[in-house]
Parts: C-alpha cells; sequence; structure tokens
C-alpha cells in the first residue's frame, strides 16, 4: 500500500516564528489626565481657538461665535451676568480645543523619540549602475562611495556593517545581520534580518549589531517608515474618518435645528409679549446644541489611533481603525497565531513486536544532532519518559534533509549493546532482545521523516514491509492525522540487513493558552473566524476542532487566502488578516484591515493599512476591539450629549418665560434661585460637563465583548439615562453655588 | 359617566380588533400589488394612452422626475379648473377661484394635504370635487405609498445600480388594486350608514315655518371613502365629517375612523414582506401603535374630564364637538386624523381643551409617523429608523446599519436634511405669521391660543395634514401664499430626500447579520426608536409649545 503522501506534509515545516518574549505586548496602562498635561496642551488648545481651525467642528464654532457676540454685548451693555454668560461660553470652546490638544500631546511624546532615529547618517552606497545590482554577485565587494543617508534614492543600494546604521528603509538583498530596532519597537532584543524569503525589510534609523548586509532603498528619504509613523502619531494627516464625518453631519443638523428654534423664538417670545435679550438666546443656543459631543470629537478619534499606537500598531488611517470595528470575518494563520510556532513531539507509536523504548531511543539519536524546534522536542520527550541516553558517538555520521531523499537521520558505527541493557521489558512483558543482540559490528541507519520517504528508502533496501506492519504503520499515521497532529515516521537498518520500520513519532500542534475563549469572544461580538494553515483538511479541522475555531481554510495558498477573501467580501462581509511575506501581501492589500507584520517584507508593510511592531498576530483581535471602543465612545457621548438637553430646557425656559407666564413656574422642576442663576448654570454644567468627559474620551468608554443587544441595552441605561439625569443633579449644584454671586 | 368611558373604551376595541384582522391579509396582498410583474388590461390601455413602459425599472433621478412632472401636471390642471370653473359644467353657479386661492387648493390637494381655505358647498361644483378633486384624492394618495415602496425597495435590493421600480406602475396599481376597489366597499359602507349619493344641485327650499334653507346634494359618499381611506381629508362641505350628510352616525364615525388608520396601519406589514422579515414590520408596526395609543390615551383622557371650569359644569369638553360623537367620538376622531395626515375633523380642534388641543398639534409636529399619512407616514418613519440605528449601531460598536444597509456619509445627509425641512417650514413660517401685519390679523384670540393657531396652521400645511384649527382666517393671500409653499416644500422636498436615499440604498451590497449586529425588530430598539421620535421633535418644538399649548394648559 501507499500511504496517502498528502495526509503527511513531507517535512514538518520550519515556519519563522517571532521568539515568544517578543509577543508579550506592551500594553501601557491608560495614564490618567494630569495636570502636567493639561499645562503642556494649553498652548495648543489656544491656538485651535483660530476660527479658521475650528469651523471644520460646526458645533464648536456655532460656540465660538456667540461667546464671541455675548462679549461684545457684555463690553456694550457691562453687567455680571454678562460677563460671566461671556466667559463661560469661552471656557466652553476652550475645553473643546484642549481636549483635542491633550489626545495630540500624548501622540508628540511619541513623535518626538522617532525624530530622534531620524539623525543624519552617512550611507555606504554602491558605486554602480542600479540595473547592474542584482543579489547573489558578492555585491558587498564592489567598490562604495560615501553619500549623507538623506540623499538616497528608491533602487540604491548600500552596505551597512556592524556598528552602523541603516541609512533608509530597504530590502536585504544580501547576507544576513542581527539589527536592533528598538528604536522603533521598544523591543531591545535584537532581529535577524537577512535576504530573500520573508524576514528582509530593515527600517531606516535601526541599528545593524553583528554581520553586515546589503541593502536595496525602497523609500525615498522623507517617506519613510518612520516619516509616516511620526505624521500618523502626531495626528498632523489625520483625516477625517468615514464614521466621523457622518456623526458631524448629524451633529451640525441638530445644531441647525436649534439655531432655527432658538432664532424663531424671539418672534415668538415677542408675540407673547416677553422680547428675550440676544444673551439669553445665544446661553439658550449653546445648551442645546450638541456641544458635549462636538467637542470631544475628534480627541475621540485621535486617543482611538493613540490607544492603537500604545499597543505598537500603527494605523496607517483612520478608516482601517474604524473597519475594524466592523470587521465579519477574522483570517488567523494557523502557525504562530492559534499554535505555536513549533510542533512538539508527544508521544512514541511502534509497530509490533517493537517496544516503545526501541523506537523512542531511535529517534532520539536520529534527532539528537538535528537543530530544528521538532527535532529538540523529540530528545526531551524521549529523556523525560524513557531516561536520558547516551550522547551520540563521535564518530556518527549525521545524514541532512535534502529535499531529494525527504528525510534525516544519523549513521552509527559500532555496536548497540549497552543500549539494550539499559533498556526495561515494556508493559507487555516482551523483552528487547533478538534486534540487538549478536549485531556487535555493522553500521546502524536510523532514518525518520515523512511516511512515503520513509517507505521508499526501506524498500530499496530489499526489505518487504509485512502486513501486519504496513497495517500498523497505517494505523499510527491515520490516527496520528486525524488527532491533528504530524506522524513522522523512524526506521532502521543494522549493517546490511534490510532496513526496517520501527514506528511513528507524534509530532503535534499545540494550541496556545487561551485561545478557545477569544474565539467565544469573537463569536459573541458577531466575528466568525477561520484558520488558514497549509496543513490538509483532516489535521486543520482537528486544531480548528481543539481551538474552538468557526472555520478552516485546509492546504491554503496565498491564491486561496485571496479567493476566500473576495468570496467573503462579495456577501457584503469585512474582512481582517494578518500577514507577513511578500506572498501575503495581494491578502492583506484585499482585506478591509490587514495588517502587516513588522518582521514581515516591505511588500506586506506597503500593502497593509496597520502594521504591527511586536510581529504578533493575535493582536487583530485587540485591534478589533479597539474599533468597536471608537464607535461606542462616539455613540454613547452623542447620546449623553442630546439626552443633556431636556434638564436645560426645565432649566432656561421657565427662566425666560416666568415673568410673562407666571405658571411655568412649575416646569422650574429644580427649583432654581433665580432667572440669571439658572440660565447661567445650565451655561455652566455645559462647559464642566466637557472637561469632566476629557478622561473618557481618551480612555474609551468601557467595552466587554457581548452581543449587540446587551450592549446596547447597557450603553443606553448608562449613556441615555444617565445623560437625562446627570443634568437635573449637576445643574442644580453649581445653581447652589451660582446663586451666591453678587449682582446677578 | 362610566357609561361614557364604556363606550369609548368598547370603540377603541372594535377599532382595533377590525384592524387586527384586515392588516395581515391586506398588508400581504399590497405586497403582492407591487411586485407582481402582470398588468391588468384597463392599465395596459392606461400606459398605452400616456405612452409610458411600465417594466422599465427606473433609477431614483427618473423616479422622481416622473413623480414631480406628474405633480406639476396636477397641479396646472387643478389650478386651471379652479379659475375657470364658471366655464365648465355641473359648476351650480359657482365663479372661478381667484388666483391665490385657487393656488392654494391646487397644491393643498396635490401635495395630499387638502387644506380648505373654501366651504365646500358654497365654492365647489360637482365637476370641480368630482373630476379635480376627488382625482387628486385617488393619485396623490397612490404617489404616496409609491414613495414608500421605492424607499422599502431600496431596503430589500442589493446592488442594483440606484433602480428603485417604476413610478408609472406604482402609481397606476396603487389607484386600480388599492384605493378604488377599497373605496368602492367603504362608499357602500358609508352609504348604508346614511351618507348621501347623488349628483343633486345645492336648493334653496322653503320650510313649513317660512325659513329658507339649503338643501344640499352631491356625491358625497364615494368622495368621503377615498377623503378617509387616502389620508386626504379635505371635505365635501366646510364642516368635513363633522356634517350630517358627511358622517351622520357614530357609526359612519367608526368606519371613517377606520378608514383613516387601515392603509398607514398596514403599510408597515407590507413593508416587512416586502423586505423578508416580518418582524422588522412588527418593530415598525409596534412603534406606530405605541405612539398612537399614548396620544389616544391623554387626549381621550383630556377630553372626557375636561380641565377648567366649564367643562367641569357641562361634565366634559363638549364646546365644538357633536352631541352624536361624543368627547370620546371626537377624541379619537381628531388623534386618528392629526396622527395620519388625513385632516377631516368632526369637531372644532380649535376648541378642544388645551391639553387636548396641544396633544393633536403634537401629532402633526411628530412629523406624521405614526402612522402618518398613506405612504408618507411609513417613510417618515423609516427615515426616523435611519436615525435610531445611526446613533444605536455606534453603541454596539459596529458603522451603524439598517436592514443590512450601511449607514453612512451619504445616507446620513439626506436623513438629515429630511428631519430639518419640515420644522424648518413649521418655524418659520410661525415666526412669520406672528409678526407681520397679514398675518396678526388673521388670529382670533390674542395670547397663547393665537400663537397655537398660527402653530397649528403652518403643522398642518408643512405635514400635509390639512386640518384647521379653526380661528384662523386663512383665507387671504397672506396665509394662501405662504400655507402653500409650506405645503409644496413640505410634500416634495422630502420625497425628492427619500428617494435619493432609496437609490442610494438600492446600489449597497446588503451586508449580512450578525450576532455583532444590532438587531432592529426586538423592544429595545422600538423604544429607541420611539424615544427619538419624540425627543427629536420635542427638543426642536418645546420652546414654542411652551408659549402656546403648554401655557394654556397651565393657566
Amino acid at each position: 500500500m501507499t500511504i496517502d503522501t498528502r495526509s503527511i506534509p513531507d517535512v514538518p515545516t520550519q515556519e519563522p516564528v517571532p521568539d515568544d518574549a517578543r509577543r508579550t505586548a506592551k500594553r501601557q496602562a491608560p495614564r490618567a489626565l494630569t495636570w502636567t498635561q493639561l499645562r503642556s496642551a494649553f498652548p495648543g488648545a489656544l491656538r485651535k481657538l483660530d476660527p479658521r481651525v475650528l469651523y471644520t467642528s460646526p458645533v464648536m464654532f456655532v460656540v465660538e461665535v456667540g461667546a464671541l457676540v455675548t462679549t461684545v454685548l457684555a463690553i456694550v451693555e457691562p453687567g455680571v451676568f454678562a460677563w460671566w454668560i461671556a466667559v463661560w461660553l469661552w471656557a466652553t470652546v476652550l475645553f473643546a480645543t484642549l481636549a483635542e490638544s491633550v489626545a495630540e500631546s500624548r501622540g508628540k511624546a511619541q513623535a518626538s523619540t522617532l525624530r530622534a532615529t531620524q539623525k543624519q547618517t552617512t550611507a555606504r552606497k554602491v558605486d554602480a549602475p542600479q540595473d547592474t545590482l542584482t543579489s547573489g554577485t558578492r555585491l558587498d565587494l564592489l567598490p562604495t562611495v560615501e553619500v549623507p543617508s538623506s540623499t538616497l534614492q528608491v533602487g540604491d543600494v548600500v552596505v551597512v556593517a556592524a556598528g552602523e546604521t541603516v541609512p533608509g528603509d530597504g530590502d536585504v538583498i544580501e547576507g544576513v545581520a542581527s539589527i536592533d530596532e528598538s528604536a522603533i519597537t521598544g523591543e531591545s532584543a535584537p532581529v535577524i534580518r537577512e535576504s530573500g524569503g520573508d524576514r528582509s525589510a530593515v527600517t531606516g534609523g535601526t541599528v545593524v549589531l553583528s554581520d553586515q548586509v546589503v541593502v536595496r532603498i525602497t523609500a525615498p528619504a522623507g517617506a519613510t517608515f518612520v516619516d509616516r509613523m511620526i505624521a500618523l502619531v502626531e495626528g498632523s494627516e489625520r483625516q477625517k474618518t468615514p464614521n466621523e464625518i457622518a456623526l458631524n453631519i448629524l451633529l451640525t443638523s441638530l445644531t441647525i435645528v436649534f439655531l432655527l428654534a432658538v432664532a424663531t423664538l424671539q418672534p415668538f417670545a415677542v408675540y407673547s409679549g416677553s422680547r428675550q435679550s440676544l444673551l439669553v438666546l445665544v446661553a439658550l443656543l449653546v445648551c442645546l446644541i450638541p456641544t458635549t459631543i462636538g467637542a470631544l470629537l475628534s480627541a475621540i478619534g485621535i486617543a482611538g489611533m493613540d490607544r492603537l499606537v500604545q499597543r505598537n500598531v500603527l494605523a496607517m488611517s483612520g478608516r482601517a481603525v474604524e473597519a475594524a470595528g466592523d470587521v465579519d470575518v477574522l483570517l488567523l494563520d494557523k502557525t504562530g497565531t492559534i499554535t505555536y510556532g513549533n510542533r512538539r513531539a508527544t508521544q512514541v507509536l511502534p509497530v509490533s513486536r517493537v517496544t516503545p523504548q526501541e523506537l523512542a531511543i531511535a529517534a532520539r539519536f536520529a534527532s539528537l544532532a538535528d537543530e530544528t524546534p521538532e527535532g529538540r522536542s523529540i530528545v526531551e520527550l524521549v529523556d523525560e519518559k524513557y531516561g536520558v541516553g547516551e550522547e551520540l558517538p563521535l564518530d556518527a555520521e549525521l545524514v541532512p534533509f535534502t529535499a531529494q531523499t525527504r528525510m534525516s537521520g544519523v549513521d552509527l558505527p559500532g555496536t548497540r549493546v549497552e543500549l539494550v541493557e539499559t533498556v526495561e521489558p515494556d508493559e507487555a512483558g516482551i523483552s528487547t532482545s533478538s534486534t540487538s543482540d549478536g549485531r556487535s559490528t555493522g553500521v546502524v541507519r536510523i532514518r525518520k521523516g515523512a511516511g512515503s520517504a520513509i517507505q521508499r528508502w526501506v524498500h530499496s533496501t530489499g526489505a518487504q514491509i509485512s502486513d501486519k506492519e504496513l497495517k500498523d504503520l497505517e494505523k499510527h499515521v491515520d490516527a496520528v492525522s486525524k488527532a491533528g497532529g504530524t506522524p513522522l515516521v523512524v526506521a532502521e537498518q543494522v549493517g546490511e540487513a534490510p532496513a526496517r520500520v520501527l514506528g511513528v513519532v507524534r509530532l503535534k500542534d499545540v494550541v496556545k493558552e487561551g485561545m478557545r475563549e477569544r474565539f467565544d469572544e469573537l463569536r459573541a461580538m458577531g466575528i466568525r473566524s477561520v484558520m488558514v494553515t497549509g496543513d490538509n483538511a483532516v489535521t486543520a479541522r482537528a486544531i480548528a476542532a481543539e481551538a474552538g475555531v468557526d472555520d478552516v481554510l485546509a492546504e491554503a495558498t496565498p491564491e486561496d487566502k485571496l479567493a476566500l477573501i473576495k468570496r467573503e467580501q462579495e456577501g457584503g462581509k469585512l474582512v481582517a488578516m494578518a500577514g507577513d511575506g511578500t506572498n501575503d501581501a495581494p491578502a492583506l492589500a484585499q482585506s478591509d484591515v490587514g495588517v502587516a507584520m513588522n518582521t514581515g517584507t516591505s511588500a506586506a508593510k506597503e500593502a497593509g493599512n496597520m502594521v504591527d511592531l511586536d510581529s504578533d498576530p493575535t493582536k487583530l483581535i485587540e485591534i478589533v476591539e479597539i474599533g468597536k471602543q471608537l464607535l461606542i465612545t462616539r455613540g454613547a457621548l452623542t447620546t449623553f450629549s442630546v439626552a443633556n438637553d431636556v434638564a436645560k430646557y426645565f432649566a432656561i425656559l421657565p427662566a425666560m418665560f416666568m415673568t410673562v407666564f407666571p405658571q411655568l413656574e412649575v416646569l422650574n422642576i429644580m427649583r432654581l434661585a433665580s432667572p440669571g442663576s439658572a440660565i447661567l448654570s445650565a451655561v455652566i454644567f455645559n462647559a464642566l460637563i466637557i472637561l469632566a468627559l476629557i478622561p473618557l474620551s481618551l480612555r474609551g468608554v468601557k467595552y466587554r465583548p457581548a452581543s449587540a443587544s446587551s450592549l446596547l441595552t447597557r450603553n443606553l441605561l448608562v449613556y441615555g439615562l444617565g445623560g437625562l439625569v446627570a443634568p437635573f443633579i449637576g445643574i442644580k449644584l453649581i445653581d447652589l453655588v451660582v446663586s451666591l454671586i453678587p449682582g446677578l | 359617566m362610566s357609561s361614557a368611558v364604556l363606550v369609548a373604551v368598547a370603540q377603541i376595541a372594535v377599532l382595533v380588533a377590525v384592524l387586527a384582522a384586515v392588516h395581515a391579509p391586506l398588508g400581504a396582498y399590497m405586497a403582492r400589488v407591487y411586485s407582481s410583474p402582470k398588468h391588468l388590461r384597463a392599465e395596459r390601455l392606461w400606459y398605452r394612452v400616456v405612452r409610458v413602459d411600465p417594466d422599465a425599472e427606473q433609477r431614483w433621478t427618473t423616479y422622481l422626475m416622473s413623480l414631480l412632472g406628474f405633480a406639476l401636471v396636477s397641479v396646472l390642471f387643478l389650478y386651471g379648473m379652479l379659475r375657470l370653473q364658471d366655464h365648465l359644467p355641473w359648476s351650480l353657479g359657482f365663479t372661478g377661484f381667484d388666483p391665490a386661492g385657487a393656488w392654494n387648493t391646487a397644491v393643498s390637494f396635490t401635495t395630499n394635504t387638502n387644506w380648505q381655505w373654501y366651504s365646500g358647498e358654497a365654492a365647489a361644483g360637482h365637476l370641480v370635487q368630482m373630476a379635480g378633486l376627488a382625482v387628486q384624492n385617488f393619485v396623490s394618495a397612490s404617489v404616496g405609498m409609491a414613495v414608500a415602496i421605492a424607499l422599502v425597495r431600496g431596503f430589500a435590493r442589493s446592488g442594483t445600480d440606484a433602480r428603485i421600480g417604476n413610478f408609472w406602475s406604482d402609481l397606476t396599481r396603487g389607484v386600480t388594486r388599492i384605493l378604488l376597489p377599497l373605496s368602492l366597499v367603504a362608499a357602500i359602507l358609508l352609504m348604508v350608514g346614511g351618507v348621501i349619493q347623488n349628483l343633486d344641485p345645492h336648493t334653496a327650499i322653503t320650510t313649513v315655518e317660512g325659513a329658507t334653507q339649503q338643501s344640499l346634494g352631491g356625491p358625497v359618499a364615494s368622495q368621503e371613502a377615498i377623503k378617509e381611506l387616502g389620508t386626504n381629508g379635505g371635505g365635501f362641505f366646510n364642516a368635513n365629517s363633522g356634517h350630517p350628510l358627511e358622517n351622520p352616525t357614530p357609526f359612519t364615525n367608526l368606519v371613517e375612523i377606520f378608514l383613516i388608520l387601515l392603509i398607514p396601519f398596514t403599510l408597515p406589514r407590507t413593508f416587512g414582506i416586502l423586505v423578508g422579515d416580518k418582524r422588522q414590520g412588527w418593530a415598525i408596526l409596534g412603534v406606530m401603535a405605541g405612539l398612537f395609543a399614548a396620544s389616544l390615551a391623554l387626549t381621550t383622557w383630556a377630553e372626557m374630564a375636561g380641565p377648567g371650569a366649564a367643562p367641569q359644569a357641562a361634565g366634559a369638553a363638549m364646546e365644538g364637538k357633536e352631541t352624536r360623537f361624543g368627547p370620546a367620538g371626537s377624541a379619537l376622531f381628531a388623534v386618528a386624523t392629526t396622527a395620519t395626515s388625513t385632516g377631516a375633523v368632526n369637531a372644532s380642534h380649535d376648541s378642544l381643551t388645551a391639553p387636548g388641543g396641544g396633544l393633536v398639534l403634537f401629532n402633526m409636529l411628530l412629523g406624521e409617523i405614526a402612522p402618518g399619512g398613506v405612504g408618507a407616514g411609513l417613510y417618515g418613519m423609516l427615515v426616523l429608523a435611519v436615525v435610531a440605528v445611526f446613533i444605536a449601531g455606534l453603541m454596539v460598536g459596529r458603522t451603524p446599519e439598517y436592514l443590512g444597509k450601511k449607514i453612512g456619509r451619504p445616507e446620513m445627509t439626506l436623513v438629515a436634511l429630511y428631519v430639518l425641512t419640515v420644522p424648518a417650514l413649521v418655524l418659520v413660517g410661525t415666526a412669520i405669521a406672528v409678526v407681520v401685519e397679514p398675518g396678526l390679523v388673521g388670529i382670533q384670540e390674542a395670547g397663547p391660543h393665537g400663537l397655537s393657531e398660527v402653530l397649528y396652521a403652518y403643522a398642518s400645511a408643512a405635514n400635509n395634514n390639512g386640518s384647521a384649527f379653526g380661528g384662523l382666517t386663512s383665507g387671504t393671500p397672506f396665509y394662501e401664499v405662504t400655507q402653500g409653499i409650506a405645503m409644496l416644500a413640505g410634500r416634495f422636498v422630502p420625497i425628492a430626500l427619500v428617494l435619493a436615499l432609496a437609490g442610494r440604498l438600492a446600489s449597497q451590497t446588503a451586508v449580512p447579520a450578525t450576532s455583532g449586529t444590532l438587531p432592529t425588530h426586538r423592544p429595545l430598539f422600538a423604544g429607541l426608536l420611539a424615544t427619538v421620535a419624540i425627543i427629536v421633535v420635542g427638543l426642536t418644538f418645546i420652546p414654542v409649545l411652551s408659549l402656546g399649548p403648554v401655557v394654556e394648559s397651565l393657566s
């Protein structure tokens, strides 16, 4: 029989995986709003009072015009009330610009550290026409000229040696080096960058620690990754996101409605015989228009980006962050994301007439010189379960893995007699004797590899695999595959005798802890998770079931991935994925939220709309949560802002018309002291609530993964009902103080 | 008093039972009418006469142009007819309308408002009534339904390059398959109840005591049926449904109320069926019914308990009401007619109690959405649902979507303009009227009640209701012209915005719902939608209401 080779990956894949230590998210605790922060943000806040800047926020622009009008009125007809109103209207605008300024200041700190990496350096540019420079021609031996890094063009090739700073963004086209990227990622452990493959991108400003690489520049000076990062974290390139614009339209229309309501109130007041002062009308207008959300809207957006930056994720646009909140499907690579990067040996399964010990020892010998994680895990398993064995003899000959043989192993000279003596009878009571006794000479060849490769080798030695052995082997291979593992078949040949199959070592993907819970959360949020893997369908499904993902894409090629994304999008779904290789670039570009790993290629980083500096694919889940939190914060504060108006009417309307219609006194349910104090208290509350909510807008409202219904119920209770009730209490309290002002 | 309460409860119970019984089959029937590919023979003939292709799917712009063209022709035709009445047969000797009056009436009937500055029995002959006004009663109602169906198609369709149906087919089917058959049954029912139906001229007769009395005639029952069914409200006679020849008994009163509410309360069902999720229809119906029930309960209480010295002495607020209907029958009619943009009246709204008058005013200010005029109520409510979804959608952490359609910048712009239009017309119109001389002279009572009168007039015009508070002398050029503008803008600006929205939605690809999607069929969302409706309206109109009905109520 032949074992279906499709079900056994020929070689345990060795995907590059970032060290586990690197993937601990450097999450900073949300910083509280401090006085120092407020003070340092103050000049910026003042600058933002410029009407030419402020008009982009129609709500606050109306408040500023109102503040201007009341100031003029206060100058023309000075009075305690007029000045108080004018001052508090200015305070309302100022609190709004302060919120934005504080939000920006956080990014500014990060930007200044980044700027430090941008110091002018000298680049050793290969002095030859660009098109003659192809990798593999010992480019480092070509003559170089020293040029300032700022003059580098796209396509230039530079040589960077240990101790030197990489002069610009590029791809390594020759060599391998360890590089310190701490300036950008904040991670002190060096990373390896090498030509070819998916870890070739280097970033300008990082430092080569050892060896030497030849780099082809991919970004012109001034448009490098660090430049973009600075622009992003500073918010200088911030554009309003689609949802922010839509919300702004709603807020503007509310402002117009209230403008109409207040403007037409004067004719009605005149008709009713109680003409109102412009001062009071302006105060009413400012209280009614949605100033709370209008003031905090841009701060919320900036803070959302900032929360991503704090988690070491750079979003190339605010649009992407919003889209993250809408994601319906999450594509996650199996290896490194759902499972640990490497498979581990967990069990040995001997065929009949072979003891577990015999198999274990053979497998151990075959793996001793194998530096792959899988190889190491076999040694560890055997040492732990069967006792520590001896080292390889010095004259042992290693047989490395080749693409032709698709197996690896070791040739042991001499005898294995001592070995046998250390072995004890197994559970079945069968002692090992026949195999080792009397074979004191001859080379022992041990091979491990995929089933088909080993079978071919065994046959090539002239051996016939018995039916019984074959059945056993088939049984084990199937069992391991079905359970989501990778079967590694081990065989040995003693002297020139025919080789024989010993059994199977189970290599298992180990699912990371807590993944099932994360997927349950995603499901609650309405997001379907799809595991993408090169494994065969049986293995993939087994791991998917263990991890709790909703769906799998098995034996996936980059094209399959792209096709899957397109298919989902045709159904109207938004897809998020993480990727690092050049292969992933089309899929990253196609997905609605594409998170490129910082370790990945420049192509991948260009294609995605976010870059994760920690190169941790599981961070997708956090990104989705941040996107949702951003939208919820906007919605919550809008609701709060509109709900506030009810109480303000109760404060201001009786105050305006009580003189002509005394019966309106019953509407003064807060029992505010005087018409003047009532109006002023509403204005002051309106201003102070902005200040009070700055921390919330920077932090974002609390978000717990839950279904839409329960989220809505909770937020309506807190921000809708809260928004209805809070101002009644707030205005009353302020009125108690305000009524003490003499001359009001 | 308790027997009066019993009567009040009983007639509401009968009404609810009958509406509940016919709502499902009629809703399903209307859904079929608007989605069937077949044409009736009469319809085919009509399409050939007006030379339109009823099967061509129109983009929203074409749909709107067809609709506006039709409306323009309607206004011109009606205007001409009214101006030239004395040259037409069957004029009963009435003269032609003056220009301002003809403009006002032509606009009024084309916009489904049916505001009447004139007395039907003293100004309009039978031909004008039947061939002019009654025809508009049918087609203006059908236009409203067509727009609502176009918006529903916008939600139901996915990626269609903004095609939302065919205006001519929708218009025609609304008349031939829904309004005409129902009107026929309704007219017979009303005739059985005692409403007159003849072609007699109004004649003066001398009574046995020697006094002269007008004996009125005319095709009243047929016009009465479509007047209520199409939420039109233009009465054959000046006293409208308070006139004994239009509405003789409590039975016909209840029939008329049923006709008023029938289509507006049934359309949510049609909506649910067409978007493929009946629960969505239930939610909309629930919001409409909830708001209507609250208004009805409060108004009935106000009219029956009758705060104030005179009503207390009389046992109820009977001023301006017909004794055959009583306070409960009048309150029910008043709420039904103002909550549906009908505008027919069986009592003088000017004489309702202060809170009662405020409530019927609020029904209109709400934007005629609970349940609103035929078609207009549904599209008004759906637009508000988009606003509610936008706010609530954000609170569940997703870009807002309703029925699988994302609510982004373009959608929000259209919705915001829609929400702005009518309040702007009402507030600006009222504000002008209470400060300029030509406006002020029309006001009968000084003080808060006068403000209520003017506010009511503009609320009625801009919301295409058409009922009059009374007390306001609106037959002056100032009111005729400004009211005409309010009616025209209050009808066609929102329609243009709704059709644009329909086009946008139809060209979007629908997003499948997940557990992260805000469910819009649950009571929670329905409650939120009702709150949004009340708060958006409340916050806009609280200042002016507080100087009118609120002050009156607190006196």
